[in-house]
């Protein structure tokens, strides 16, 4: 899921798309032989590369509908983007993959438009949590896709792989920790949550998340490095100069494939999960190819398909997919994962934020 | 050469170029961050117009005023740093042969095409513990085991100083190419000592150049938010830093814009007192 983060268009890939574009331009007869179409905002580089590549020729050819792809900027750029058109009556994309902070972002302006779940059938298969529903039960988005944040370790310095969170806590392991910078992407009052308090239902009330933060303090002294960038900390795992830390599971994954001493672990207390969103923005005409598009897009087989292709956990149901024990096992895992408190990210984001950064400057 | 002044509104005409570049580059965009500085932050959604100090008010804190002096003390110790190298560096360039100088600004001029991204990853891996400059010690027996370096203000300080030197070196050298070569010679025959006339001679009849290029490494400095995050532990993260969190992550844009004024303002004070001193010393 994020080594999108780390392409650039080539400049080969904007002569390829400025000549397609042109050709495009030239033959006007093949814009209109397509006359049913869907713009689709997925993150762009590797993702938009991959949904490209794997996915939506064989949806074209399924449905007749021509897909549009546009590359979204990760963040909440392209929220504000959709968001503004939006009051405009313009919708730069008719279906976006969203974070799920973002979701919730959105269906405060009531910027998603409701979708009917009688026209996905496939959204029987999703996994009940990945299906997005504003405040009064009308759904706002479906799940797209989703990944695992793991305990990562160095195999030269750690010979036995970590079994729990904990080993964040250990002594032993001062000065060497590598974790996320932001208290919204690196989920660690989550984490601490559950490792030390219960679950993530401890976060429910101030005193919670401030006795959490208490924990969490307890972490600094071990921590080498708070990246933002994520080469950073891949580079320094692999190196064994920073041994341990939280990283994604495909990434590693893939890392360790190609020879690299590293390996990810889900610890007993569950790796943590975040996910992606199909969005419809309000402002979109294209209503009936949309729920054609989040359906196909929530069968197992093309579930299945992403997880072989793009390396993305499945959003629906795993005994429904073909994916054999192996292929499971590299984009996920059967142990309870933590789900982020997204809704703590909206209502009470500031507050975190200020509290969470005096915690690591301070 | 004798220079009328402008009669009429046309001599003005090529001033108007340079105007609307600036009314259109700096003053809208400024502009635009003071009005956003004050408008009303909407958790979990955005920002709608409004008129509130509730922005500012968040700023003033113990916490962000720790980090704004870290900043300003940041940029202050990479100015003088650069400044110390570069002066005596740019005096000795100057009295090389133009061939040694050509190469010596070429292979400067190619360290301003490396981007800061490039600068930091360069320096973590010569200050890692497992591939730095420490194995290299270790191998002549200098050091018993390697050792990482990093993060630390250190690195931090290196990093910045080596992105901001051949800036210093650049500002500097027209200076000291035009500098009277006799000025010297007359000191040396006067009887002092080569190290001695640079210091009592070259030094002060460059006071103002210096001055002017402390200020600039310091505002250039000042604007560094990935070499600290880099090479640096969060207390090391400059106020940009912070910024950056606030206006990308948090899409917090009044905040963020609330910050950046307050550090334009405080940077703008302190270069007006600095030339103020300066002009003082002049007249004393």
């Amino acid at each position: 899921m994020t080594e999108f983060l780390k392409q650039t268009i080539s400049r080969r890939a904007v002569l390829g798309a400025g000549l397609a574009g042109a050709s495009m331009l030239a033959m006007p007869s093949i814009l209109r032989a397509q006359d049913k179409s869907l713009k689709v905002g997925v993150y762009g580089g590797y993702f938009k590369d991959s949904f490209d590549k794997n996915i939506f020729p064989d949806f074209t050819k399924a449905t007749g509908i021509a897909i549009e792809a546009v590359a979204e900027p990760t963040g909440e750029a392209w929220l504000v983007q959709l968001d503004q058109a939006a009051k405009a009556g313009q919708a730069p994309a008719d279906v976006s993959m969203m974070s799920q902070v973002a979701m919730l972002k959105g269906q405060a302006t009531e910027l998603w438009a409701p979708l009917d779940m009688a026209k996905i059938p496939n959204g029987a298969n999703l996994i009940d949590r990945f299906v997005n529903k504003y405040p009064d039960g009308r759904v706002a988005g479906i799940g797209a896709v989703s990944w695992y944040i793991t305990l990562v370790t160095n195999t030269d310095v750690y010979k036995e792989a970590p079994t729990s969170w904990q080993a964040f806590w250990d002594p032993a392991n001062a000065d060497k920790l590598g974790l996320l910078a932001l208290v919204s992407n690196s989920f660690l009052l989550e984490v601490t949550a559950k490792t030390f308090f219960g679950g993530t239902n401890a976060l429910d009330t101030e005193e919670g998340i401030q006795k959490a933060f208490d924990k969490l303090a307890e972490v600094k002294p071990n921590v080498r490095l708070w990246y933002r960038d994520e080469a950073q900390f891949e580079q320094a795992l692999k190196s064994g100069e920073i041994p341990m830390g939280q990283y994604y599971h495909d990434v590693t994954g893939l890392a360790a494939a190609d020879g690299n001493p590293v390996r990810s672990t889900f610890p007993k207390e569950g790796g943590i999960q975040d996910s992606g969103c199909w969005a419809l923005s309000r402002a979109s005409t294209k209503v009936e190819e949309a729920h054609v598009f989040i359906d196909y897009m929530s069968q197992p087989s093309i579930q299945a398909l992403l997880s072989r292709k793009v390396g993305t956990s499945p959003t629906v149901k795993r005994e429904l997919t073909d994916l054999t024990d192996a292929e499971f096992a590299a984009v996920s895992s059967d142990i309870e994962p933590i789900i982020p408190r997204y809704d703590l990210y909206q209502t009470k984001s500031d507050w975190l934020n200020q509290k969470w950064t005096e915690l690591i400057v301070g | 050469m004798r220079r009328e002044a402008p009669q009429k509104l046309g001599d003005y005409g090529p001033l108007f170029f340079p105007a609307m570049m600036l009314i259109v580059f700096f003053v809208v965009p400024f502009a635009t961050m003071i009005a956003v500085s004050f408008f009303q932050r909407q958790q979990g959604g955005f920002y709608v117009p409004a008129f509130e100090l509730a922005n500012y008010q968040r700023f003033l804190s113990l916490f962000f005023a720790n980090v704004l002096g870290f900043s300003l003390m940041l940029a202050v110790t990479v100015a003088i740093c650069c400044v110390v190298l570069a002066v005596p560096f740019t005096y000795l360039l100057t009295r090389m042969a133009r061939k040694v100088q050509i190469v010596w600004l070429v292979a400067l001029l190619s360290v301003l095409s490396l981007s800061e991204v490039i600068i930091g990853f360069a320096w973590s891996t010569l200050f890692s513990r497992t591939a730095g400059i420490t194995n290299l010690l270790v191998m002549a027996g200098i050091m018993s085991e390697a050792k990482a370096l990093l993060p630390s203000f250190g690195a931090v300080l290196t990093g910045m100083v080596y992105q901001a030197f051949p800036y210093t070196v650049l500002v500097l050298y027209p200076a000291l190419v035009r500098l009277d070569p006799t000025l010297t010679e007359a000191a040396r025959t006067l009887g002092a000592s080569p190290v001695k006339a640079f210091f009592t001679v070259v030094i002060p009849a460059l006071r103002n150049t210096i001055t002017a290029t402390l200020i600039m490494v310091f505002i250039f400095a000042l604007g560094s938010y990935l070499l600290p995050q880099l090479l640096g532990r969060p207390q090391h993260w400059t106020l940009s830093v912070l910024i950056t969190d606030q206006a990308i992550y948090q899409s917090n844009m009044p905040f963020a814009a609330a910050m950046a004024v307050f550090l334009v303002l405080v940077t703008l004070g302190l270069v007006a007192l600095t030339v103020l001193a300066g002009r003082k010393g002049d007249a004393a």
